[in-house]
């Protein structure tokens, strides 16, 4: 009797290894199949979003890869190292893509990507995902309306630290009907972004420009 | 298995056992992602593949699992489909897995999975079980975009936006704009519209419920005076 149920839970557990083994199998098989398409799927979706900021025939370098690292910065709003995507035409550099969290949305961190041209002036901004409101705090994205393009081309002087907020606040940027505190967010992180840049240009754009 | 039997199963699956109208099953990606019809119709695609693959391979190794492990075993089947899917979304249909996110593995904790798994696949052969998980995942399929078309339409005044997310470039001009300069009622987008859209689905679905029954017990009726005339 007693054999008989230690039999009988051997059987029951080796029934549900087996199972167990067949699983992992079949994911294993598939992660193996896809990996590949996944990661380059990652590097197309990336790739594109860079291309908005900046157009293929400003740089002629492999941008994705030309990457460094940056130590956690406030104004970048990482807590944590960040990574900076470098663009150049004939070994110069042209501009410096960043990634950027604007921290004090709505809801959630906003990550962005900002590109600043080697002049201080921006060469555009994009929102790479957010959780604001639907029909709201959406407008930063492109798909929505043309507010996050109002930033090109603006620098520190064009216009002076003053100007750098939503109207509200005395600035220049526009605010959504319904949603201030997005754009609010957005215009903070972008000039904080500007600020970086200006304060770390020379490690920026000399030191690391060789390759 | 008689032709009858399929009917049955099938008008269980879309209508009178609809997972989401009768059942109440998978609300939160229900609820979540029927922002517009193609979100909706790419979940529901979804969880339908995920029901068939699941009621075959239960109704398949039916008679080798002991019953005391046969929910683990389940699980464990679920649960390996499921990501195999979430995988190969994320290969081939990469934009739309962005927008359905976490939703996707989500898919696992949809009772209605497990549910159909336990109480139909486990006993029935492998071809009913199939069919049976294809049309509980239809009608789930059915009630995901028809929310998601009526949150659209109401909520943002188009149909069918986004289209290319699940059809790829051919679809990108699919798009069906109802109301022109139409800016949006945000109610019907955000989380209460997904509510009261529901709401208003399985009332209707009880109205004609109601109505049919009423009909019948009428035919019924004038057969009954027919025969004593």
């Amino acid at each position: 009797m007693m054999m008989n149920k230690g039999k009988q839970i051997f059987v029951t557990g080796l029934i549900l290894m087996l199972f167990a083994i067949a699983g992992a199998a079949m994911v294993a098989l598939t992660y193996e199949g896809t990996a590949a398409q996944i990661a380059e799927n990652e590097r197309h979706a990336m790739l594109r979003s860079l291309n908005q900021i900046l157009p293929a025939e400003r740089y002629d370098n492999e941008l994705i890869d030309d990457t460094i690292t940056l130590a956690a910065d406030e104004r970048l709003g990482h807590a944590e190292q960040s990574t900076a995507y470098i663009a150049r035409k004939n070994n110069q550099v042209v501009a410096i893509i960043f990634s950027v969290f604007a921290t004090d949305g709505y809801s959630g961190i906003i990550k962005l990507l900002v590109g600043i041209n080697t002049d201080g002036t921006l060469a555009g901004v994009r929102v790479v995902s957010h959780k604001e409101t639907p029909g709201l705090g959406d407008a930063i994205e492109t798909k929505r309306s043309d507010w996050v393009l109002g930033f090109n081309h603006k620098s520190l002087q064009d216009p002076d630290s003053s100007g750098w907020h939503v109207k509200r606040d005395g600035g220049i940027f526009d605010q959504f009907s319904g949603a201030t505190i997005t754009p609010r967010a957005v215009v903070k992180a972008v000039h904080h972004s500007l600020l970086y840049f200006a304060s770390h240009k020379k490690d920026l754009t000399g030191s690391v420009s060789h390759e | 298995m008689s032709n009858a039997d399929y009917n049955e199963i099938s008008k269980n699956g879309l209508w009178t056992n609809n997972v989401a109208l009768v059942q109440l099953l998978g609300l939160c990606p229900l609820l979540a992602v029927t922002g517009t019809v193609i979100n909706g119709l790419g979940l529901g695609v979804a969880t339908l593949l995920t029901l068939v693959l699941s009621n075959s391979s239960v109704s398949l190794i039916r008679h080798w699992v002991r019953p005391e492990v046969r929910v683990p075993v389940f699980v464990l089947i679920i649960a390996s489909i499921v990501t195999t899917i979430e995988l190969s979304m994320n290969a081939w249909f990469h934009d739309l897995y962005n927008v359905l996110g976490i939703f996707i593995p989500l898919i696992v904790t949809n009772c209605s999975i497990l549910a159909r798994a336990e109480a139909f696949a486990s006993k029935n052969k492998v071809l009913p079980s199939m069919i049976d998980g294809f049309m509980m995942g239809l009608g789930f399929t059915a009630v995901l975009v028809l929310l998601g078309g009526m949150r659209e339409l109401v909520g943002r005044g188009t149909l069918l936006a986004d289209a290319h997310l699940m059809f790829g470039e051919v679809a990108r001009n699919w798009t069906l704009v109802i109301f022109d300069d139409y800016t949006g009622l945000l109610l019907a987008i955000l989380p209460p519209g997904a509510f009261i859209g529901l709401g208003l689905i399985i009332a209707g679905k009880n109205i004609i419920d109601k109505r049919l029954s009423k009909r019948q017990a009428q035919a019924v009726q004038n057969t009954g005076q027919e025969a004593i005339a």
